[in-house]
C-alpha cells in the first residue's frame, strides 16, 4: 500500500499548525523554541513531497539547505536562551521584554 | 614685425603673474617699477607692431594672427587670435602708452599704500584684459577682455574696501556692467546664430545675408553692452561712484581708457551700425543726451573727482554722439585726445588731493597756483583742451564731432554746443576753485572739519598744510600729458593732407564713414563758432568764479544730486527689491522653508511616537504578526487561483 502525497501534506499542514499556535501560546522560551523546529521541519516535509511528486531534485535540495540554517540557528538560539537564564533563572519569553518601544 | 603683436598683451600678464607670486617680497617700490616695465615693454612692442604696419600699403594693414583654436563645438568654432589693423593698433598704442604713464604716476601716488604691489598687480591684470579687448578678432575673445577690465575695475574701485563706501561704489560698478554686459552676450548669441560664427571679418561678410530687424536688434544689445561699460544713459551712475578708488585708477580705468571700450566696440562694429541706421540714431540721441546731462551735472558738484567724472560722462556721450552719426573717425579722434586731457585733469586732481592730505572739496581748495606751479600750470592746459580752445587739442576733436553731428541733425547740433559751452564753464569753475580765489583750505582746518585729513593719522597740527608739486615720478607724467594734450590736435587737421588719422583709419572704417559736404567756408564758420562757445564758456568761469566760492543759485539741488537719477533708481527699482527681499527673509523663509523642513521632521517624529506601541518586546505579539501576514498572503493566493 502506497502512502499518497496527501497524507504528508496533512501532516505538514497539522506539525506547522501545532508548533504556530505552541508559538503564540507557551512562555516558555525552549518550548518555543521546538515550535518553531517543528514549522521549519513541516515546510521541510511538504517540500520532499512535491519534490517526489514532481519529480524534481530541487525540492530536496532545498531542504539540505534549510537544515543547515536550521543547524546554525539553533547554534545561536541555544546560546541566547543558556545566556538568558543565567542571568534570570526561570525567566519566561515575556519577561525578557526590554525591547519594548 | 607684426609677429610680435601676441606680445602686446602677455607682457603685462606676465607683470600680473610674476606680482602675484613675488610682489610682496619685490615690496615698495620695486613692485611698481616691475609693472612699469612689464607696461613700457608693451608700449615698444606696440610701437613696432605699428611701424610695421604703417610699412604695408593701405589696403593691406590688416593682419589677422591666430594663435590656436580656443573652442570647437559643434558649428561653434572660436579662435583666440588677434586682428591687427589701424583701428585696434591705434587703441593699443593709446592705451598701452598712457597706461605707462599713469603706472609712473602711481608709484609715486601709492608709495605710503600696504597694499602696494596689490594695486599693481590689478594694474598690469586691467591693462592686458583692455589690450586682449581691443586686439581680439573675434567678439568672444572680446568680452573675455571686457569682462577682464570690468573684474578689474571692481577690484580697484573697492581698492581700499575697509571704507564702506569704497565697497558699495564696487558692487554698483559690478551690478550696472553686468546689466549691459547682458546685452553684450545676447548680442553674441544672436549673431551666431544668424551668421554661424564669431570671427569679426566672418560676421562681416556675412551682413548681406542678414535682415535689418537683426543687425538692429544685434546693433543695439552691443550698444547696452557698450553703455553700461562708458557709462551712458541709463546705465551712467556707477561712474561717478567709482571715483572712491585711488585717482590713478580713476584716470586710467575711468577716464582714459576702460570706460572708451564701449566707444570702440560701436567703432568695431561700423559695418554693422552702417545696415541699421535705426540703431546708429539711438546711439546718437543716447549719446548727445548723456553728454548734456553729465555736463550739466558737473555744473554743480563740489568734489573735485565727481566734477571729473560726470564730465567723462559727457565726453563719452560726445564719442557715442560722433559714432552714431557715422564719423567713426571723429569718435576714435576725440576718444584719443580725451585720454590725454582726461588722464592729465585726474592726474592734477590726484597731485591736489595729495597735497591737500586727502581732501576732494574744490571748496575747501583755492590759491594753490602759487604754491602748486607745475599742477596748476598742467591742469590749465587740461581745461583749455577740454573746453576746446584753440589751438588745443580739444578744439579739433570737439569741432570734428559737432560738424558731423550737424550733418545729420541741427538738434543734435545745439544739444552737443550748449554742452561744448558748459565743458568750458563747469572745467572752468573747477579750476578756479581750486587754484585761484581764497584760500579755503586752511580755515577749513582750523575749524576741524578736515574729517579726510585726519584719517592720515599724522598727527600734524590743523592749519601746518604746505601744499607743494609732487615728486618727478608724479611730475613728468603730467608734464607729457599735457604737452600731448597741447599738441594732440596735429594728428588730425581738417586740412588735406594734414589729416593723418583720417587716412590712418580709411581702410577700416572708411566705407561706413559718413561724407560731409560743407563747403570750406561752412567748415570755418563751424570752427569759429566753436572758438566762441569755448571762449564764452571760459568767460563765464572767469566772471563768476575767480574771486568767489559761493554761487548758490547756480548750484540747484537737482543737479548737485544729478537730477535725482540715483534716488530715482533707488526708490523704484532697488526700493522693490530690497522691499520684496525684506519680505522673503521675514515670511517666506521661516514660514514657507522653515516651516516644510520642520514639519517634516514633526511628521517623521509623531510617526515614530504612534508606531513605537507597535514594538511591545513580547515575541508572541512578534509571532502573531508574522502569522497573520502568512494568513493575508495565503488568502490572496488562494483568491487568486480560485478567480
Amino acid at each position: 500500500m502506497t502512502v499518497s502525497a496527501s497524507w504528508y501534506l496533512t501532516l505538514a499542514a497539522a506539525m506547522f499548525t501545532i508548533g504556530a499556535v505552541g508559538l503564540l501560546v507557551r512562555r516558555n522560551v525552549l518550548v518555543m523554541f521546538m515550535c518553531v523546529e517543528l514549522m521549519l521541519n513541516a515546510a521541510n516535509l511538504t517540500f520532499v513531497t512535491f519534490a517526489r511528486e514532481l519529480d524534481d531534485i530541487g525540492g530536496q535540495a532545498v531542504v539540505f539547505f534549510v537544515l543547515v540554517v536550521a543547524a546554525a540557528e539553533v547554534v545561536v538560539g541555544l546560546g541566547i536562551i543558556v545566556a538568558i537564564y543565567r542571568r534570570r533563572l526561570g525567566a519566561t519569553a515575556d519577561d525578557v521584554h526590554v525591547l519594548k518601544g | 614685425m607684426l609677429h610680435a603683436a601676441f606680445l602686446i598683451p602677455l607682457f603685462p600678464f606676465l607683470g600680473f603673474l610674476l606680482l602675484t607670486a613675488g610682489g610682496r617680497k619685490l615690496g615698495n617700490p620695486r613692485a611698481g617699477w616691475l609693472a612699469t616695465i612689464m607696461v613700457l615693454a608693451s608700449f615698444v612692442t606696440t610701437i613696432v607692431v605699428f611701424a610695421g604696419l604703417l610699412g604695408r600699403a593701405a589696403g593691406a594693414r590688416s593682419y589677422d594672427q591666430t594663435w590656436y583654436t580656443w573652442l570647437s563645438v559643434d558649428r561653434l568654432h572660436v579662435s583666440a587670435g588677434v586682428l591687427i589693423d589701424p583701428l585696434s593698433m591705434t587703441m593699443a598704442l593709446f592705451v598701452t602708452g598712457v597706461s605707462t604713464l599713469i603706472h609712473l604716476y602711481s608709484i609715486g601716488y601709492m608709495e605710503h599704500d600696504e597694499n602696494f604691489p596689490k594695486f599693481f598687480l590689478y594694474l598690469n591684470l586691467f591693462v592686458s584684459s583692455m589690450l586682449i579687448l581691443v586686439l581680439a578678432d573675434n567678439f568672444l575673445l572680446t568680452f573675455l577682455g571686457w569682462e577682464g577690465v570690468g573684474v578689474c575695475s571692481y577690484f580697484l574701485i573697492a581698492f581700499w574696501f575697509d571704507r564702506p563706501s569704497a565697497a558699495s561704489a564696487g558692487k554698483k560698478a559690478m551690478i550696472f556692467n553686468r546689466i549691459g554686459d547682458a546685452g553684450f552676450l545676447l548680442a553674441m548669441f544672436l549673431t551666431f546664430e544668424r551668421t554661424g560664427s564669431l570671427q569679426y571679418r566672418t560676421v562681416f561678410a556675412q551682413l548681406g545675408h542678414v535682415g535689418t530687424p537683426s543687425l538692429t536688434a544685434i546693433a543695439l544689445l552691443l550698444f547696452l553692452g557698450a553703455a553700461g561699460k562708458s557709462a551712458q544713459l541709463p546705465l551712467y551712475p556707477w561712474l561717478a561712484d567709482a571715483m572712491e578708488g585711488p585717482t590713478p585708477v580713476s584716470a586710467l580705468i575711468h577716464a582714459a581708457t576702460m570706460v572708451t571700450a564701449g566707444v570702440y566696440l560701436m567703432c568695431r562694429i561700423a559695418p554693422i551700425l552702417h545696415l541699421a541706421p535705426d540703431a546708429a540714431h539711438v546711439v546718437a540721441i543716447v549719446g548727445a543726451a548723456t553728454a548734456f546731462l553729465g555736463a550739466t551735472i558737473a555744473c554743480a558738484q563740489d568734489d573735485i573727482k565727481k566734477i571729473l567724472a560726470y564730465s567723462t560722462i559727457s565726453q563719452l556721450g560726445y564719442m557715442f554722439l560722433a559714432a552714431g552719426v557715422g564719423a567713426y573717425v571723429a569718435a576714435i579722434f576725440l576718444m584719443l585726445t580725451h585720454a590725454f586731457y582726461k588722464a592729465l585733469l585726474f592726474l592734477g586732481a590726484g597731485s591736489v588731493i595729495h597735497a591737500m592730505d586727502d581732501e576732494q572739496d574744490t571748496k575747501r581748495f583755492g590759491a594753490l597756483a602759487r604754491l602748486m606751479p607745475v599742477t596748476s600750470v598742467t591742469f590749465l592746459i587740461g581745461w583749455l583742451s577740454i573746453g576746446g580752445v584753440p589751438p588745443f587739442s580739444g578744439f579739433w576733436s570737439k569741432g570734428d564731432v559737432l560738424m558731423n553731428a550737424y550733418s545729420l541733425s541741427p538738434v543734435l547740433y545745439a544739444v552737443a554746443a550748449l554742452t561744448a559751452l558748459l565743458t568750458a564753464y563747469y572745467l572752468g569753475r573747477c579750476y578756479l576753485l581750486t587754484f585761484s580765489g581764497q584760500q579755503r583750505w586752511s580755515e577749513a582746518r582750523r575749524s576741524g572739519d578736515g574729517t579726510h585729513g585726519a584719517a592720515e593719522g599724522d598727527g600734524s597740527p590743523a592749519g601746518a598744510l604746505h601744499p607743494h608739486d609732487p615728486g618727478w615720478v608724479m611730475r613728468l607724467p603730467l608734464v607729457v600729458l599735457a604737452a600731448a594734450s597741447a599738441v594732440a590736435g596735429i594728428i588730425n587737421l581738417p586740412f588735406h593732407p594734414l589729416d593723418y588719422l583720417e587716412r590712418w583709419l580709411t581702410p577700416v572704417v572708411g566705407s561706413e564713414l559718413l561724407q560731409l559736404h560743407f563747403s570750406t567756408g561752412a567748415q570755418w564758420a563751424f570752427a569759429l563758432g566753436d572758438a566762441v562757445l569755448a571762449a564764452f564758456g571760459v568767460a563765464i568761469a572767469l566772471g563768476l568764479w575767480r574771486s568767489t566760492s559761493e554761487h548758490a543759485e547756480l548750484e540747484p539741488a537737482f543737479l548737485r544730486r544729478a537730477w535725482y537719477v540715483d534716488w530715482a533708481y533707488d526708490r523704484f527699482l532697488a526700493h522693490g527689491s530690497t522691499e520684496l527681499a525684506e519680505v522673503t527673509s521675514a515670511d517666506v523663509e521661516t514660514k514657507v522653508i522653515d516651516g516644510a523642513v520642520n514639519g517634516f521632521g514633526a511628521l517623521v517624529a509623531g510617526a515614530g511616537r504612534r508606531l513605537r506601541r507597535v514594538q511591545t518586546g513580547y515575541v508572541r505579539n512578534y509571532a502573531l504578526g508574522l502569522l497573520g501576514g502568512l494568513v493575508v498572503l495565503l488568502a490572496y493566493v488562494a483568491v487568486r487561483a480560485v478567480s
